[in-house]
């Protein structure tokens, strides 16, 4: 197959602290789709996390490494929409505004880095549908997912503002709806899809991220989905993760397995569970896993 | 804020509007008519009683420096950006709390959390301490090795910033 390009993986803080079946999934499926990644030759958080403290910290964390990914002169690919978007919106305040550009570069200056602006950035959802294409993603599929009814939690920052994030409609995201169309599973609508997971607010206040995950979780349950698909890994973490917190704090059940868009993907193509880091999962998949097994491959 | 605490005339710093405008972010500050669209769409205020974005815009209008900066419920901003995006003034709501924020930490307020953050990322690069046993068992992962962080070069490029002096100077 021809090669789609090659990218500068940029994996973030949340996955390889926590949540490894993101990457493991990820890594696999880029390779069937003929994705070239290359590992960052040296990194540092995007910034996000460390906003709240300092605007500018977060500027120049994040055009360090736009400025890394723009010597070895590669676009960069992301998994968390965290990353993606504090390092899309330091691209564009930097390519618009030359005295800001100037005076982070002042900084870059000291240990040999330049931000040029000469790279994008993208999450895999944006880069799964404009770069690799849903012709080559429907193609890869041999298991099409039939009469499985699944739900999505896009996450905030994938769209959100939008007006410095220029992606999709962050009232109305359809990339991830798309995306799960691709792999033959039936989506499921709920009741306020595009709210927060409270992830950002969990080590500051649980009472009130989890209450956030109980509602949603409340709400898919309620819409009969089969589980729920993150591209986020702290959306992930709080959904499965903190389920079982909430399921104990609130004293109910919800039993509702949550996987990543590039584990759904994956079982799809008819990769092994064991090859898309389902073992990591903390709410137990096996109905999902049992029902992609028992499908045919199409061959 | 509740309604019997009064607020005295010489607290107040008619200024303050002004120096969070002119930061990015907050340029629409005094765009702000009070509709409340923030508060009602906000996913933080239905689960907190205290957290009201409307009332902090409105502190920031009329001047309430201290009693924003000093406050805990600042901190409980999402970040989500629901407000930012559904504002019909433009305000960019959120951005105007990072303020807020960015202004507390400087005078001191930083929660614990973003302390640890930041220790790590200077340790590390990472604003978590990834354990030394996930870092070994990537390879039986069949994953890659982790990208390292360079601590002495990520310190130079931050340490002339106004929050790397606090923390070092505490």
């Amino acid at each position: 197959m021809e090669k789609v390009g090659k990218y500068m993986f940029f994996l973030g803080c949340t996955i390889p602290y926590r949540v490894s079946s993101y990457e493991i999934s990820a890594r696999k499926v880029l390779q069937r789709l003929s994705v070239d990644l290359v590992e960052m030759p040296e990194f540092n958080c995007c910034g996000l996390p460390l906003e709240p403290l300092s605007h500018e910290l977060t500027l120049i964390l994040s055009a360090r490494n736009i400025a890394i990914a723009e010597r070895e002169g590669l676009n960069i690919l992301t998994l968390c929409p965290g990353c993606s978007g504090t390092l899309k919106k330091t691209n564009k305040a930097l390519k618009e505004d030359k005295s800001l550009k100037e005076e982070i570069n002042g900084r870059l200056k000291e240990v040999g880095l330049e931000f040029k602006g000469s790279v994008n950035v993208k999450h895999i959802s944006q880069f799964l549908i404009d770069d690799v294409g849903l012709d080559r993603i429907k193609k890869s599929v041999i298991k099409p997912l039939r009469g499985l009814k699944v739900s999505e939690h896009s996450g905030c920052h994938l769209s959100r503002p939008r007006k410095y994030l220029e992606f999709e409609d962050p009232e109305n995201p359809k990339a991830l709806k798309t995306l799960i169309e691709a792999t033959g599973a039936k989506y499921v609508e709920y009741m306020d899809e595009t709210e927060c997971c409270g992830a950002t607010v969990a080590g500051i206040d649980d009472k009130i991220s989890l209450s956030l995950v109980r509602e949603k979780l409340s709400h898919i349950k309620s819409a009969g989905a089969e589980a729920l698909i993150t591209m986020c890994p702290s959306c992930h973490i709080m959904y499965d993760a903190n389920q079982i917190r909430v399921e104990r704090m609130f004293k109910e059940t919800y039993n509702i397995p949550v996987l990543h868009y590039t584990q759904l993907l994956g079982l799809a193509m008819g990769i092994s569970p064991e090859e898309l880091g389902f073992d990591e999962l903390r709410v137990n998949p096996s109905k999902i896993v049992k029902y992609a097994m028992e499908i045919k491959p199409r061959l | 804020m509740s309604e019997s605490e009064s607020t005295k005339p010489s607290k107040i710093n008619p200024r303050f509007r002004y120096e969070v405008a002119k930061m990015p972010g907050g340029e629409k500050l005094l765009q702000c008519f009070q509709c409340g669209t923030c508060t009602s769409d906000c996913p933080i205020a239905r689960f907190n009683e205290k957290y009201r974005p409307r009332n902090i815009i409105h502190m920031a209008q009329i001047g309430l420096k201290n009693k924003i900066l000093d406050s805990e419920f600042l901190w409980l901003c999402a970040s989500c950006f629901t407000c930012t995006d559904r504002c019909p003034q433009g305000v960019e709501v959120a951005s105007v709390i990072r303020i807020l924020k960015n202004m507390a930490a400087e005078e001191g307020h930083i929660p614990k959390l973003f302390r640890e953050l930041l220790s790590n990322l200077l340790k590390t690069g990472y604003v978590y301490e990834v354990p030394e046993s996930r870092i070994r068992r990537r390879e039986s992962l069949g994953l890659p090795p982790l990208p390292k962080g360079d601590s002495e070069s990520i310190l130079k490029t931050i340490q002339e910033l106004k929050i790397a002096r606090i923390l070092n100077s505490e």
